[in-house]
């Protein structure tokens, strides 16, 4: 429970529990909330949890996820929990489910596919080949995806 | 429905099944009877990257099945003008009843697919598949072999960026191969097709050296090294030239082992092979006329006859 004084409680938001250590800012990025016109955001990282050694946290102030937001924190963050704060209490837990294909999440890295061409309008489709570990694939080219680098390729 | 765009959209049923219709539209691959099962559809053979046998011998098929082909290259049409696939398709939707597509990027046939109503078939998209190309080769095979199981296939050259092999070596393992891939370390199968060769059971083994596998082998399947996949003219020059098989590399090998080759060749197959039992090559290409037939067949729903009389 330390971690939890190091940050106040938020009266309406989103609470983002159990992310892996080191990955709250790629979170921030998957998530658009990176820029400075985002929502008031609190976040300690390396703080030391019970199931995971160690973890980061997010709240952020006045913003409900949606699925779709969710869906892509799966992307790097698939065991983390999610708590939709109503007036100091937890109104609602979500969870981060890894559907079978990701659909204008991510595009595909890979310099020769398809996709790489901006104009073309159909969207882009990632298939997930196994969960853990992580393992994607272009739906078009059949080319892996490299998980590390998976944020950079965010749309 | 009717597409093909990697080995996955067939099963091993329909291959032999595909495979028995293309042995029955022999004579009319040869020309020696006229059977137009496709008389009113068109073909849109669809090439944004070179081709000589696929593009040929798909409007072969057509032609010989009483179809019609409409061919279209990237040099002088819209293409050139910027066009998007996705808009290029469209108008083809339109033209055409099924269609061909070979593309410098890889995707693009499953692109195409997701873009249109009408069947399509991959021929060649960048260095990813060439499902009609595996059709033909197991074909070739399976006539020489009599069966596709449990064969000890080479495949040797370019392995990154040959898609023959990549579609070839999916479905061998279906049907229990033991593959051997010769490559120079920098021209390896992409690891992601390893790793799927592997966890559909193959018996797969990488080496770069060829001579020790071929006396073993059912199969030596050879392939160019290409230079127009190359992205630095140097990294070409240091693995050109790395694999030559001549007639005497042969003096060991078994009676009936075949040696295949997608065309064009350069200096990987000297033609010295040529003239010995067990080049195949040139019958490989004519094998896609009477395997596309019964693709273009399979794609459009038309029913082949089991016998077709001469």
């Amino acid at each position: 429970m330390s971690e939890m004084r190091r940050v106040t409680a938020i009266c309406n938001g989103t609470a983002i529990d159990h992310i892996p250590s080191g990955h709250a800012l790629q979170v921030l990025k998957m998530l658009r909330l990176d820029t400075g016109r985002s929502n008031p955001i609190s976040m300690v990282m390396n703080v030391p949890s019970g199931k995971m050694g160690r973890k980061d946290v997010l709240k952020i102030e006045d913003r409900e996820l949606n699925q779709e937001e969710l869906d892509r924190l799966a992307l790097i963050a698939p065991k983390a929990s999610v708590a939709i704060i109503r007036n100091y209490h937890v109104a609602e837990k979500r969870n981060i489910e890894l559907g079978s294909e990701l659909i204008n999440i991510v595009r595909c890295s890979f310099s020769n596919c398809i996709t790489q061409n901006s104009r073309e309008p159909l969207p882009h489709k990632i298939k997930i080949i196994s969960a853990d570990p992580l393992v994607l694939r272009c739906s078009y080219c059949g080319k892996n995806q490299d998980i590390d680098q998976i944020v950079d390729f965010i749309i | 429905m009717g597409d093909l765009i990697t080995m996955d959209d067939l099963t091993n049923e329909e291959i032999l099944e595909v495979l028995d219709n293309a042995r029955s539209l022999l004579p009319v691959a040869k020309g020696e009877v006229y059977l137009p099962l496709l008389q009113g559809k068109v073909l849109g053979n669809l090439f944004f990257e070179n081709s000589t046998r696929t593009r040929m011998s798909f409007e072969t098929a057509m032609k010989r099945l009483g179809g019609e082909v409409l061919n279209l290259s990237s040099i002088g049409s819209s293409v050139a003008k910027g066009e998007t696939l996705y808009d290029t398709m469209q108008m083809v939707d339109g033209y055409a009843d099924i269609a061909v597509i070979r593309h410098p990027n890889q995707g693009a046939a499953q692109y195409s697919a997701d873009a249109v109503e009408i069947p399509i078939l991959n021929g060649g998209d960048g260095a990813g598949n060439h499902p009609t190309q595996t059709m033909l080769d197991l074909f070739t095979i399976r006539e020489a072999h009599g069966s596709l199981e449990g064969l000890n296939v080479m495949m040797v050259g370019d392995l990154r960026y040959g898609r023959t092999t990549h579609s070839l070596s999916h479905a061998l393992v279906r049907f229990g191969a033991k593959i051997t891939l010769v490559s120079p370390e920098s021209l390896r199968m992409p690891d992601e097709i390893v790793s799927d060769l592997k966890s559909h059971g193959g018996d797969v083994k990488e080496t770069d050296e060829m001579s020790s596998s071929i006396d073993s082998a059912d199969v030596i399947y050879m392939t160019r090294i290409q230079k127009e996949r190359f992205p630095d003219e140097d990294e070409y020059v240091k693995v050109a030239g790395v694999y030559k098989l001549t007639e005497d590399d042969l003096s060991g090998a078994k009676a009936g082992m075949i040696v295949m080759h997608p065309l064009p060749r350069v200096n990987e197959l000297h033609a010295s092979v040529d003239t010995t039992k067990h080049a195949r090559y040139f019958q490989q290409a004519f094998n896609g006329v009477p395997t596309r037939m019964a693709l273009l067949c399979r794609s459009l729903g038309v029913e082949i006859p089991k016998k077709v009389n001469k």
